[in-house]
């Protein structure tokens, strides 16, 4: 009974939370309305038992897309405030709601379309995953099964911080990305900045390790990871390396070069792209995870911090 | 025995609730900045510490309640550097002005 009430609180609440994040007016409130809705969903996949589909909403959805729109609010907000600014017409906010409504509606119906039960590999995946060596049966269709479509994200993650770099003026091609970050080395940040790292080093790898057996891997671990170094650069404490060091770049596409790497050694040993040899599975996929989890952490971080902006020294 | 320690998480934890509710209560009401983060800050404080308290009564492990303390110590890290953090910045622009 409680868990019922429970389950229904949180469905209002998310309904809730949505609808105000879309009709916010400003664009900063939206943003705040939008984490919060982040986490709440986070609640909402424990509730499904999606441990690991949790962990990377609250990780990625609320926390690093989060951050990435605060900054793109704070970039509008000059603008929104500008005298005479142009708001959307009244009729292109109820054309967006009812597209958005009629994908709402496709989607109900294919949902309540699916046979009962609904068609499934799950039990292909609990037969199969012994011969992994892995016991989370996530990290098992990312890794083992479904191995391409993992080096794909991770590829494109590569991609967008392209994307992102791209948008440097000419002069400050190759320099520090970001802002000079101007905070008192004696404040508060800087004693947070002191104090977290340590730990969320420690939690990171953990959630990267723990990853193999339970809920965790290594994109939860390396958000954690770029955490910390944000945290590290906001407190003033470390700056970001310029986009032209040859070591950055190595480090941006060795995982993604580990992992096709990995992927070509299977097509001769076990005759097949991605194929993993009997007995080295779990290696492999340890491997592959460790070669990851430091371009990851690379890549969000500086997601983050955005496009060259200061001039590079030649 | 257990029963004892039953009345004391629910004792505990209902506390923490009450001190949820009214830092929640003292958000929506207080009037300006700096009050409303006293109000937040007691919630964090002592609303979940008192919630972990209760918690901790019930674990079975030792690393189980470790890791409870953990998670009260870096939201308390955590929330006391950024009620900091917001508390200068509202400073300095009521000075600006």
């Amino acid at each position: 009974m409680t868990g019922v009430l429970f389950n229904v609180a949180l469905a209002v609440l998310v309904l809730g939370l949505a609808v105000w994040t879309i009709i916010a007016r400003e664009a900063f409130a939206a943003v705040v309305g939008f984490i919060a809705y982040g986490l709440l969903l986070t609640l909402v996949w424990v509730q499904l038992q999606g441990i690991d589909v949790a962990l990377t909403e609250a990780a990625i959805g609320g926390g690093l897309t989060g951050v990435l729109l605060i900054g793109a609010a704070a970039r509008l907000r000059g603008i929104e405030a500008a005298p005479g600014a142009e708001r959307p017409r009244n009729s292109l906010y109820w054309m967006a709601g009812a597209v958005s409504a009629a994908v709402t509606a496709v989607l109900v119906i294919c949902v309540l379309a699916l046979p009962d039960p609904a068609p499934t590999l799950a039990h292909e995946v609990a037969l199969n995953i012994v011969d992994t060596g892995v016991a989370n049966p996530i990290t098992a269709v990312l890794l083992a099964f479904r191995p391409m479509d993992t080096l794909l994200e991770a590829i494109v993650l590569v991609f967008a911080l392209i994307g992102v770099w791209s948008l440097a003026p000419d002069d400050s091609w190759g320099g520090r990305p970001g802002p000079v970050q101007q905070s008192d080395p004696n404040g508060i940040l800087a004693y947070a900045a002191r104090i977290l790292p340590p730990l969320g080093i420690v939690i990171g790898i953990y959630i990267f390790w723990t990853g193999a057996d339970y809920p965790g891997g290594k994109f939860q671990g390396a958000t954690i990871l770029a955490a910390m170094w944000l945290l590290l650069m906001m407190a003033g404490l470390s700056e970001a390396p310029p986009i032209s060091r040859g070591w950055l770049r190595v480090g941006l596409v060795a995982g993604p070069l580990v992992f096709i790497a990995i992927g070509f050694i299977g097509v001769l040993t076990a005759g097949d792209f991605f194929g993993y040899p009997q007995g080295l599975a779990k290696p492999l996929i340890v491997a592959i995870e460790l070669a990851l989890m430091p371009s990851l952490t690379l890549v969000l971080g500086l997601l983050m911090v955005g496009a060259p902006q200061r001039v590079a020294k030649l | 025995m257990s029963h004892v320690l039953d009345l004391l998480t629910v004792v505990a934890v209902a506390a923490g609730g009450f001190f949820f509710f009214a830092g929640t209560v003292g958000l929506l009401r207080f009037p300006d900045v700096l009050t409303r983060l006293h109000a937040l800050t007691k919630a964090d404080n002592l609303g979940l510490g008192l919630v972990v308290l209760g918690l901790l009564l019930q674990v079975d492990s030792v690393l189980a309640g470790l890791k409870l303390a953990c998670v009260w110590l870096l939201v308390l890290v955590s929330a006391g550097s950024v009620s900091q953090l917001i508390a200068c910045r509202a400073r300095r622009s009521a000075q600006g002005r």
